[in-house]
This record gives structure tokens, C-alpha cells and sequence, in this order.
């Protein structure tokens, strides 16, 4: 099965061509419903990015997704698995799958980075000290860290730092799917570019399918295949060329207004900023 | 591509090395899956196989693979860089063109750096721990005596002109740590006389003074232990409250926009709290004396058969005013204390939720310190002046 790497986005083989797959969910707050019967398929190999205004329910569908939080209806699958239906060992094998990397990089405040890398190691595979040292060391490096970095405590990094290190620890397990609530958020300009075109390089070279909670207009433009807008409490797909054109008032004003506009016109950030992670502050 | 092919599917085919001693050049054949999951495997496997003596040229044939992952990819390297060591010249043949730029970056990525971070010996270490400890001790009640000062120049500059006493707040604060607290202060200061009751009967008896048993309860409570009782129980909910309160406020940065409006934060936060609490805990003291009497005499009753009228005229006899009153003396003091322990550690919170929890934990400590040494300088003190 040594299939070749196919580019990002373009569909692949039917089959297991759906990394993700949401049907009819809906989710209810009390009163409250912010999902009613979405539907949406992410597919291998894809960066998607999702986007919404406040409260629409983005972080609440990455926590049903990962089994966090359980939909009032509809089902989610990954990887061809309902993760509301999988018992307590099935979510175990499941999370083999996955990397997430919260808002804050969500580090364990009380283990060096190392330590945080290989915490996902340790939980679901033995392997020899010396092994998981060089896997953390490798990941230290795929994310841009720096060396010395591999000793400190999350509290004795930068912000962009701890992301860093976070979704180091989301990638410890190889896993095919990543999932990424707001990764850019905190970060000034040129470290949101750099992370961005890290996320990119990674999601090529590992062939991952990133799953992107974000905001930035900015990442949606240099490293998104699709975006989901998500809009009364349902889902709109597609490329961003094509939401361009879309009729929707909330969607003409958020890639039309002048963030989206700067975002479009201006030089692609993945082009402007050198691909030196270091940069981050 | 990668192993993830397999995600959700069956399993990942075995990985394998196989070495072929009979080829020329001396070949090492890869197969199967080369994933983080066979990777516990393969690395003991790799360990098994021994380069030929003298030294050869080797090739690594990676055609059999199926899946390759980072750890896989870091494998092969290891096990390449392991054989080059042994003085072989190794290659990589039969490398699929997809494979390589994985290849690639993970040996590019494998930083050298340290796990353990780099750490003095022992002895330095404890000493330096000993050294930092003691510097940190002298530096907080240097900071904390700096806090009284500042305090007591706030109280005084809001006593001189009483219209700047924010009564809403003085109120509040006074229902939260001194009404809403009655139950439980009531509630532990009456089990405290039982014990006390039961114990000293039980003590007593063999001497036959079991009437004393009403002096050791009136003199036990009223003087120390109704107060005391009172600190600990105000030290835990409502000190450890303010370090909380006023921590969640700089977390939130409300404290800055307090300063940037021109609010100051020891006017407005500290000065509050601590008259709040100066006032409301002599009540507090009191009625947990009343209640520790009241279990002493409910002891009695139900005990030792000593009517509740003997126990009131036994009691006039045993304790005197200046019981009473050094006990209430005590209770402002001890206020003061707490209030202003509270309120230093909340301040000294730097911005992180945990320093928040570290903090009130401390607050708590600290405050149950200070208010035992004072009631220990309290007790000497009065023995001193003729009050023993």
C-alpha cells in the first residue's frame, strides 16, 4: 500500500477518502441549540479550517469530534468510528489517531517539554527510554524549537513557544488527524506566519489532516484547502474562491470586510515570512 | 506515505529486518509497516543484528516497505548511523521517491539537546535550597511589615475622613465572613466545649473536683480557645477568600484599570476587608465562646448530672472579667492579622491562575502562623503584667 502522497485537498482514493465524517448533529445548551442537523465531511489529506462568530459553536464541534462532549443528536465519525459510541477502550485505540493542540498549548505546567512530548508515549506504547528521548528530540525539532527548550518548564516559554511545544506533544503518536483550536491566536504577525507555514510543512510532509478552529483570516488564505463557515447553526463548505462569491450576509462581510480584504490582497504571510521558526518570540 | 493509511482499517502489516549475509554487497532488507506502533519491536530487533567483521560496505534495502512514520524514519537512521560507526560505509537503496523528504527532515529535525536538565550536585543543590529558602522567608516578612505600613497609613487616611469608608463594601464583607460564617464557627465552638468537657471530667474525677470541670471550660474558652477557634475557622474561609479575590482581580487585570481610573487598590480592595473583618470577628469570637459554654453545660447536664444552674453559679465564681476581656482583646488583633495576611498574598499574585491556589494556600498558613505566635506573645505578655 505504498500509495504516492497525494497533494492536500485533492480527494483521494473513495473509501477511506473521509477522515471525518458529521452527520445531522446537533448540539443544545438548555435552551439553546447551536448545531441543528450539520452535516460535513473533512477529508484526508485536507487542512480545513472553521470559522464563525462568537458562540456558533466552533470549539464545541472540535470537542464533540475528539469525544470530549457528546452531541444531543446526529453522529460524528472518525475515521469510520462514531466516537460517541466507542467505550472507554475504544477511545483509548482512537486517540492513537489524534492530536490536539488547545488554545494555550494546554502543557502539563509541571513536566519539562520533554516530559510533555512523551507523556503520549508512555500512555499508549512501551518503548525504551532511549527511544522516547530521540522521538522527543525529533519532534523538538520538526516544530522549530529551539534545543535548550527541551529542559524548560511550560511557564519558562513564550507563548508561541508553548504552542509549539503543544502541538509537539499533539504529533508524538505520528497520529494522521490533528485538531487545532485558534493555534495562531496570542501570537503577533510574524510568529502567526510562521506557525501557519510550520502547520503547512507538516500537514505536506507527514501527510496529516489538520482540522483548524481559527479567526485568522490570514491562515484560512495561506494554508486552508476548504473552510467551513459555520452559520445559523448549520455548516457552509468550500474552497475560499467559491465563499467569495457567496450570497450570505455574515460571510460577504466577514472575507469582504477590511481584514479579509488585506488578507486577499496582500502578499501570501507564507511568502513573506522566512520559514524560520526560531523567529517566534 | 504513512502509516495512517491504516488508520481505522486492521492493523499495519508486522515490520521486519532481515539481513542477507550472502549477498554482496552485505544487504539488510526492511519491511512491513515502520510505525511508532512496531517501534518497541523493531528497536530490540535492530539491536540483534551485528554488522560482519572486518568492516563492509553495507546497503539498507528499503523496497519492502509499506508504511513509514518519523519513528520509523528515525530507526532506519539510527540503525545506519549504529553500522557507520562500526567503520561500514552504509547506504539507503530502494528508498521510494515519496519516502525521501521524510527521510530527510527527520534527520534534520533530531536536535541534540539535553533530557535532564543540567543539575549541580546534591549537596550544592540542598544548600543553595537551604540558602534560597531562608532569603525568601526574611524577603516575604520584610514585604509583609511593608504591607502593614501602607495599610495602616490607608486606615488611617480613611479613618481621618470617614466619608471615604466605602460602607457597601465594609457590609458586604462583613455578611460573608462574619453572619454567613456563624453556623459553622457556633457548630465547632460547641463541639470544642463538649471535648474539653469530657476530657477534663474524665481527668478530674479521679480527684473528685469534677465541679472544677466548669472552671477549666469557662477559663479555657473565654481565654483562648473560643478566639482561636474563631482565627482558624476566618483564617480558612474568609482569609484564604481575600487571597483569592483579590489574586482572580490582578489575573483579570481589574486591579491595573482600578489604578488607571485613579482607584487606589488598598483604599478600595484592603481597607474594606480589614475593617470588615476587625469588626465582625470579636462577635465571632464571642459567640464561639457562648457556644463552647453552652456544650461544656450540656455536657455537664447530660455527664456528670450537674444542673444547668450549678454549672451558671459555678461558673460566676470561676471566671472573671479580665478572662472575658482578654480573650475579646484578642480577637481584633488576630483580625487584623488575617485580613492583612489575605489581602499581601493576594497581591503578590503574578498573573497565573496557579499562583492564585499556591498563594491562598499560603495565606492560610501564614495567617494560622502569625496568629499563634501573637496569641503565644499574648500569653506571656499578660502573665508578665499580672493577668496569669
Amino acid at each position: 500500500m505504498s500509495a504516492p502522497a497525494h497533494a492536500p485537498g485533492t480527494p483521494s482514493a473513495p473509501g477511506g477518502a473521509v477522515a471525518i465524517r458529521v452527520r445531522g448533529l446537533v448540539t443544545r445548551f438548555g435552551a439553546q441549540v447551536v448545531h441543528d442537523g450539520l452535516d460535513l465531511d473533512v477529508r484526508r489529506g485536507e487542512i480545513i479550517g472553521i470559522v464563525g462568530g462568537s458562540g456558533t459553536g466552533k470549539s464545541v464541534l472540535l470537542r464533540e469530534v475528539i469525544g470530549l462532549m457528546r452531541p444531543s443528536a446526529g453522529a460524528i465519525e472518525v475515521f469510520g468510528q462514531d466516537t460517541a459510541r466507542l467505550g472507554a477502550a475504544g477511545l483509548r485505540r482512537m486517540q492513537r489517531n489524534w492530536g490536539v493542540l488547545f488554545q494555550d498549548g494546554a502543557l502539563f505546567s509541571g513536566m519539562t517539554v520533554a516530559q510533555n512530548i512523551q507523556v503520549p508515549l508512555r500512555r499508549h506504547l512501551k518503548l525504551s527510554r532511549a527511544l522516547m528521548d530521540d522521538i522527543a528530540r525529533i519532534k523538538i525539532g520538526m516544530v522549530g524549537l529551539p534545543a535548550d527548550a527541551a529542559t524548560k518548564l511550560p511557564s519558562q516559554l513564550s507563548g508561541g513557544m508553548r504552542k509549539r511545544a503543544g502541538l509537539a506533544r499533539a504529533l508524538a503518536l505520528d497520529p494522521p488527524l490533528i485538531l487545532l483550536d485558534e493555534p495562531t491566536a496570542g501570537l503577533d504577525p510574524i510568529g502567526a506566519a510562521a506557525f501557519d507555514d510550520l502547520i503547512g510543512d507538516l500537514s505536506r510532509s507527514l501527510n496529516l489532516t489538520v482540522f483548524m478552529v481559527t479567526h485568522d483570516l490570514d491562515s484560512l488564505h495561506a494554508i486552508c484547502d476548504r473552510i467551513a463557515v459555520l452559520i445559523d447553526r448549520k455548516i457552509v463548505v468550500d474552497t475560499m474562491e467559491t465563499l467569495l462569491e457567496h450570497p450570505h450576509p455574515w460571510i460577504r462581510s466577514y472575507f469582504h470586510g477590511p481584514r479579509g480584504r488585506a488578507a486577499l490582497d496582500g502578499p501570501t504571510p507564507a511568502g513573506a515570512a522566512s520559514a524560520d521558526p526560531t523567529t517566534i518570540g | 506515505m504513512i502509516a495512517h493509511d491504516n488508520a481505522g482499517n486492521a492493523g499495519p502489516a508486522r515490520a521486519w529486518a532481515r539481513p542477507d549475509a550472502g549477498a554482496r554487497p552485505w544487504r539488510v532488507h526492511l519491511g512491513g509497516a515502520w510505525t511508532i506502533a512496531e517501534a518497541g519491536r523493531l528497536d530490540r530487533e535492530l539491536a540483534r543484528i551485528d554488522p560482519p567483521r572486518p568492516a563492509e560496505p553495507i546497503e539498507l534495502d528499503l523496497a519492502a516497505l509499506e508504511a513509514l512514520d518519523t519513528s520509523g524514519a528515525w530507526l532506519v537512521h539510527r540503525f545506519a548511523d549504529r553500522l557507520r560507526r562500526g567503520g561500514a560505509a552504509v547506504e539507503l537503496v530502494g528508498v521510494a521517491e515519496s519516502r525521501r523528504p521524510l527521510l530527510d527532515q527527520v534527520r534534520r529535525a533530531h536536535v541534540d539537546c539535553d533530557m535532564e536538565p543540567d543539575r549541580p550536585p546534591r549537596w550544592v543543590e540542598l544548600t543553595e535550597g537551604v540558602g534560597r529558602w531562608a532569603v525568601a522567608i526574611a524577603a516575604e516578612a520584610g514585604a509583609l511589615i511593608s504591607f502593614l505600613g501602607y495599610i495602616v497609613v490607608k486606615l488611617g487616611v480613611v479613618l481621618a475622613d470617614p466619608r471615604r469608608i466605602r460602607w457597601t463594601s465594609v457590609v458586604h464583607h462583613m455578611q460573608y465572613t462574619g453572619l454567613n460564617a456563624l453556623p459553622i464557627v457556633g457548630l465547632l465552638g460547641f463541639l470544642l466545649g463538649i471535648v474539653i468537657a469530657y476530657q477534663g471530667a474524665f481527668q478530674l474525677r479521679r480527684f473528685g473536683a469534677e465541679m472544677l470541670v466548669v472552671n477549666l471550660v469557662g477559663v479555657s474558652v473565654f481565654r483562648e480557645l473560643g478566639v482561636l477557634i474563631t482565627a482558624i475557622i476566618v483564617a480558612g474561609r474568609s482569609g484564604s477568600a481575600f487571597t483569592a479575590q483579590i489574586g482572580t482581580m490582578i489575573v483579570n487585570q481589574e486591579v491595573d484599570a482600578m489604578r488607571t481610573i485613579g482607584l487606589d487598590p488598598g483604599e478600595v480592595l484592603v481597607v474594606p476587608r480589614v475593617l470588615a473583618l476587625i469588626l465582625v470577628m470579636p462577635l465571632l469570637a464571642f459567640f464561639a465562646s457562648m457556644a463552647g459554654l453552652f456544650g461544656g453545660a450540656a455536657m455537664g447536664q447530660f455527664v456528670l448530672d450537674m444542673s444547668f444552674g450549678n454549672f451558671l453559679a459555678q461558673l460566676q465564681s470561676a471566671v472573671n472579667p479580665a478572662h472575658f476581656w482578654i480573650g475579646m482583646a484578642k480577637a481584633p488583633v488576630f483580625a487584623f492579622t488575617i485580613a492583612l495576611v489575605g489581602c499581601y498574598q493576594g497581591f503578590r499574585v503574578t498573573g497565573s491562575a496557579e499562583s492564585v491556589g499556591h498563594l491562598t494556600t499560603r495565606s492560610v498558613v501564614v495567617s494560622l502562623f502569625l496568629v499563634i505566635l501573637l496569641d503565644a506573645a499574648f500569653s506571656v505578655v499578660f502573665a508578665q503584667v499580672g493577668f496569669g
